[in-house]
């Protein structure tokens, strides 16, 4: 705060950037595919806890454009399978402790998130959910519309909607947070470690020598490596092509939008995924909203209006008060769909070759804990425990993490 | 506005389709091991660029094959499906 005021006053401007452009050597021990939060985790991570610093984080646009920046920004830990809860908790309390760790102020807001059901078999999905995650020690329990209408009185709880709401799955710890400063904090603390961070540098080939990673090429020069980790989410595929490991991956767009900003009203995060919404109020006033991925496969960033349509109608089906707000702007983002809609960390069959992809529309809530991780399995060339069940090969072995009960609100 | 042709019926608003992923080839069932049986089930090209893929029109409740780029919509051909592909 000292800081802001001294720097306000001095009349220096620009403020420092947080962090140096680098010239491309041409090795590096590990090279990081991917500027967003997973990547540079991965990076920050590498530094801090193995002492690894010779790192590149390749990045073809400017560092935080992909998912990072165009996710809905929505932390939680309530999913569906053991493998999962377990996992998406240790994020959440990676973010808890996050803005101290990276001295960077990133607004966590744990606001509490409400998933509502509309009939029977929604009811008793949620109370699964919520006996799986107090079995793991998560904060997570089934409400009544009683309490539903005291955590948020906006929410139409009549029975005249044609999908009433009947119940909800309340867990408290779940937030909202500024993600851009989640990889900006990030990409500061990997540079302060020595990380290299390249934007502008789009990898054009992998080198692959009797099943082995060899090198990295990009339109800014060829780097020999022996780990390469493609954390590119909705081009997962298309890099992993280049190393010649086949992927179950589907790339789907995911659009959001923004409402104008109004005055603060709504102080919880409202899901609904039978009606394919969900809404949280941002520091600024905007409804943020979300929906589900687009119904086909594309590598389009185009808005559409049938997603807007479909959204606003299911949106004012929950609150009928927004009927007259003006929605601001729209976008979409890449989502890397699997199967089983859960993500795939660890190692491939070209040794030196990992991967953290199929993230689909949960990725940045797990930014901390998967950089975390897939640090530790580069440090040590071992699957941590928390990852052994997200290994590629479950696909194989028919061992898939159903999670689409909870993952996604589009199913 | 992505407009698709159904085979049956024409030229028609992509609303009224349910979209059914890539088209991939089954291998034949005395072949199988693992593998290539979750490579069917699960390995996806995901091209960028054109890609074959099955389509449902929900009207007249028929399946197709149709030809479209996955970055520009452009929809190239649309045809009920044949053994020869």
């Amino acid at each position: 705060m000292l800081q802001l005021i001294r720097h306000g006053l001095n009349g220096k401007r620009p403020f420092p950037r947080m962090w140096r452009e680098h010239e491309l050597k041409d090795r590096y021990e590990v090279v990081i595919i991917g500027g967003g939060v997973h990547g540079l985790a991965a990076a920050y991570y590498l530094a801090r806890d193995h002492g690894i610093t010779d790192v590149a984080v390749l990045e073809k646009n400017y560092i935080g454009s992909g998912g990072s920046g165009r996710n809905t920004t929505i932390i939680r830990s309530n999913y569906l399978t053991p493998e999962g809860v377990l996992f998406y908790d240790e994020s959440v309390k990676l973010y808890e402790t996050l803005a101290l760790e990276l001295n960077f102020n990133l607004l966590f807001s744990q606001r509490g998130h409400l998933t509502l059901a509309h009939n029977d078999s929604s009811v008793r999905t949620m109370r699964w959910r919520a006996e799986v995650n107090q079995l793991q020690g998560v904060d997570s329990r089934l409400i009544w519309p009683d309490e539903i209408a005291r955590l948020c009185p906006q929410l139409d709880l009549s029975d005249h909607p044609r999908y009433p709401i009947l119940a909800a799955l309340y867990h408290p710890p779940g937030g909202v947070i500024r993600h851009d400063a989640v990889v900006w904090g990030y990409a500061r603390g990997a540079d302060l470690r020595g990380v290299h961070i390249h934007q502008k540098t789009e990898v054009t080939g992998i080198d692959v020598t009797n099943s082995r990673v060899t090198g990295v090429r990009t339109t800014r020069g060829t780097i020999k490596t022996g780990v390469v980790l493609n954390a590119t989410a909705g081009w997962a595929t298309l890099i992993s092509d280049m190393a010649g490991v086949r992927l179950p991956i589907t790339t789907h767009p995911l659009q959001a939008c923004v409402s104008e900003s109004l005055k603060p009203f709504l102080n919880v995060i409202i899901v609904s995924g039978s009606l394919h919404v969900y809404v949280s109020q941002s520091d600024r006033g905007e409804l943020v909203m979300g929906a589900s991925v687009d119904p086909y496969t594309s590598y389009s960033l185009d808005s559409t209006l049938g997603f807007l349509e479909g959204l606003s109608g299911h949106l004012l089906e929950l609150m009928p008060s927004l009927a007259r707000v003006k929605i601001l702007r729209q976008w979409a983002g890449l989502c890397d769909m699997t199967p089983d809609y859960s993500p795939i960390m660890g190692f491939t069959p070209v040794e030196g070759f990992l991967v953290d992809v199929g993230w689909g529309t949960y990725g940045f809530k797990a930014g901390p804990v998967s950089g975390k991780r897939m640090a530790e399995l580069i440090a040590t060339d071992r699957t941590p425990d928390l990852l052994a069940p997200f290994r590629l090969s479950r696909f194989e072995e028919g061992r898939l993490v159903g999670e689409k009960g909870a993952a996604s609100v589009g199913h | 506005m992505l407009l698709l042709t159904c085979p049956n019926c024409g030229e028609r608003n992509v609303a009224e389709f349910r979209f059914g992923g890539e088209a991939v080839k089954r291998p034949a069932p005395e072949d199988v091991n693992r593998a290539t049986w979750a490579d069917y089930l699960y390995l996806r090209r995901n091209t960028n660029g054109m890609q074959r893929e099955w389509w449902y029109h929900t009207p007249c409740g028929c399946w197709f094959v149709a030809e479209r780029h996955t970055r520009t919509q452009d929809v190239s051909h649309t045809a009920f499906w044949s053994p020869e592909g």
